[in-house]
């Protein structure tokens, strides 16, 4: 858990049995959850799982079937047009005007919010700078690369200086130095107070997250920091190993009884075991190779990644629920 | 014979170089990765390689057809799936199937053990009479790997195919692929995602039409310049903005609860870096080498070569 002065223990989002039903469709079926002030949060899940859901009942877009919640003060029900005046949001499509230049856009946006005139000049200012635009205010928005936009954007969707930011999938598709740059100033905001929120299937996204919630089927299935996640919520040992023709070696370790699944991964095999005890899928590995004449250099169980865990997650779900299940990935 | 060869391959749009000179040899049966974000050339090449658009200098060869002169042959013996799948949506998952099939001449004969097969291995068998636009995500990409597939070629090209598809559906779907490496099939997949290029046996990094690295992701790692440590304190932002400001030469990133600092000599660096702890105070609970990710050897591999990295 942090311990940055930006996160005192004050909570600005929390929800309680969070339903939400689309006639027999239950898209979000009782998720509970809080989140404290500066805190940035990411939301995992696949398509469909009810990420966005949640999301539009959080912003006050969407009325919940049953359950209640607060978002920085304001009741989720009642008092949804408060609730809108203290949010930004920001997706991956960034919502930018192509045709127009990077000022005319912040000027837009800042008619949408309807900034006093004192402040917009301001606030304009605050976003050149922050989005490091000053010498391209004049630009046309669509000629600027994608790291750009997305600090445009991001500049944006925060002109109206919101409590709390949602962000969709924020950074998929540029490249990782843009990516950096994007979460620094996110973590700068942070530690102003703002609450950010986070959805995306993106590993390298989540890792960047205080805390992460896992949803799948309109539940959460997982809820705590990444190192948690990886440390408490693994079902399964993951192994990872380096020897000869890789690629055989995969072949080979996949049949075995022990191993859930292998694949290529780096310089290795990056195996996942059927239980939480590493010792019998290490004992298979190592007879396994010796016995067909690979040479093993490595061998140990490591930390899994994020994606082993939510795999894991979801897999360890999908086998609890076999019967309903037609599985529509 | 290489699966695919190509030397010097470029393309330019007037005057923006999408692709600038691009040297890559693939072998029969292997994964072969182009990686690297938005805009970096990985659509261009890909299309050049199979075909549909003529190179502005450059040679390649795939499955032994030259792309310009030899591109009717070409298509017999490769497959493409394209961002979008390619899939009409208003036919059902079998018509769509069929429909390929008669585009590429798929004789009748032996036609439906084959469609069979492949959707007993896409695992679309249930689903065969659904419409492909009632679909999920990971669903209509292995159906349009079926379709790719469906003239059995011997490379098959994947432009982002993992683009928008949830984790679990995208360790799925590299299942398929090594069963199909399994049957010599080259593969060579681009994709935005870093940590997904480690599942290929070699890649090439591409940003702005140019490589940054080529080789297993191994030797692509190796390219990195000094070390990577990980710091772990109760106060990550705190010490991240410490060591930005008091560690020459570094470059700090903060990764949600830890901190990640790249430094030319890791010992000096360590040492530095418990003077800094302890004396602002803070409790240094890690301090050790890791193993970089290919995203931060991107990231110290462009910052290397050029400062501005952003501009266009």
């Amino acid at each position: 858990m942090r311990s940055e002065p930006a996160s005192s223990a004050e909570i600005v989002v929390e929800v309680h049995d969070l339903v939400k039903r689309f006639g027999t469709f239950t898209a979000v079926a009782g998720i509970s959850f809080a989140v404290r002030r500066g805190e940035i949060f990411g939301f995992l899940g696949p398509n469909g799982a009810g990420k966005s859901t949640t999301i539009r009942m959080l912003c006050g877009l969407l009325a919940p079937t049953s359950g209640s919640g607060r978002v920085a003060g304001f009741d989720i029900v009642r008092e949804t047009e408060q609730i809108k005046t203290r949010i930004g949001y920001m997706s991956q499509k960034f919502s930018l005007y192509d045709e127009l230049t990077v000022e005319e856009n912040i000027d837009f946006y800042s008619g949408i919010y309807r900034l006093p005139r004192a402040k917009k000049s301001e606030r304009k200012e605050w976003v050149l700078t922050m989005a490091g635009l000053r010498d391209h205010r004049r630009t046309r928005t669509g000629v600027l690369s994608g790291g750009w936009k997305q600090r445009l954007a991001l500049g944006c969707a925060v002109l109206h200086e919101p409590s709390i930011l949602f962000l969709d999938e924020p950074t998929s598709g540029v490249d990782p130095n843009s990516r950096r740059r994007f979460w620094d100033l996110i973590y700068e905001l942070s530690g102003r107070g703002v609450t950010v929120f986070v959805t995306t299937h993106y590993m390298e996204e989540s890792e960047y997250c205080d805390r992460l919630g896992v949803v799948y089927r309109g539940e959460l299935i997982a809820l705590g920091t990444p190192r948690d996640l990886k440390t408490l919520h693994m079902q399964e040992a993951v192994l990872d190993l380096e020897c000869d023709r890789p690629g055989d070696a995969r072949e080979l370790i996949e049949r075995l009884p022990e191993i859930r699944e292998a694949a290529l991964f780096g310089r290795g095999v990056h195996a996942v075991a059927r239980a939480a005890d590493p010792a019998p899928a290490l004992a298979a590995i190592r007879a396994g190779l010796a016995a067909a004449g690979f040479k093993l250099v490595r061998l140990e169980r490591i930390t899994p990644t994020l994606e082993d865990v939510f795999v894991s997650l979801i897999e360890s779900r999908d086998r609890a629920d076999a019967p309903q299940q037609e599985v529509a990935r | 014979m290489p699966a695919i060869h190509a030397a010097g391959l470029r393309r330019t749009f007037d005057d923006l170089v999408a692709v600038a000179g691009l040297d890559v040899t693939v072998a029969e049966g292997e994964i072969f990765g182009l990686v690297g974000p938005d805009g970096a050339g990985k659509t261009t090449t890909m299309r050049m390689l199979t075909g549909l658009l003529p190179p502005t200098g450059g040679t390649a060869e795939v499955a032994g057809c030259d792309v310009v002169r030899d591109t009717e042959r070409l298509k017999e013996h490769i497959g493409y799936m394209s961002q979008r799948f390619g899939l009409y949506p208003d036919l059902t998952v079998m018509e769509n199937l069929d429909f390929y099939a008669d585009i590429y001449g798929v004789p009748a004969r032996g036609r439906s053990g084959r469609t069979e097969r492949l959707l007993g291995f896409s695992n679309l068998t249930p689903f065969k009479h659904r419409l492909a636009g009632n679909l999920s995500g990971g669903m209509k990409q292995k159906l349009g790997l079926a379709c790719a597939l469906i003239h059995t070629p011997r490379v098959l090209f994947l432009d982002e195919p993992t683009n928008g598809v949830d984790p679990v559906s995208r360790r799925d779907f590299w299942r398929i692929l090594y069963q199909l490496v399994r049957e010599r099939v080259t593969i060579f997949v681009s994709t935005a995602y870093l940590d997904e290029a480690e599942r290929c046996n070699r890649l090439a990094l591409l940003h702005q039409g140019r490589l940054l690295g080529l080789g297993t992701p191994d030797e692509v790692k190796a390219l990195m310049p000094g070390a990577l440590l990980e710091v772990r304190t109760a106060a990550p932002r705190r010490t991240a903005a410490l060591l930005r400001a008091r560690l020459a030469g570094a470059t700090v990133g903060l990764f949600g609860d830890c901190v990640h600092v790249a430094v030319a000599d890791p010992a000096t660096a360590e040492a530095a870096i418990r003077g800094l702890a302890a004396e602002a105070g803070f409790d240094l609970q890690s301090l050790r080498p890791i193993e970089p990710s290919l995203e931060d050897v991107f990231v110290s591999v462009l910052a290397a070569r050029e400062a501005p990295a952003d501009a266009q």
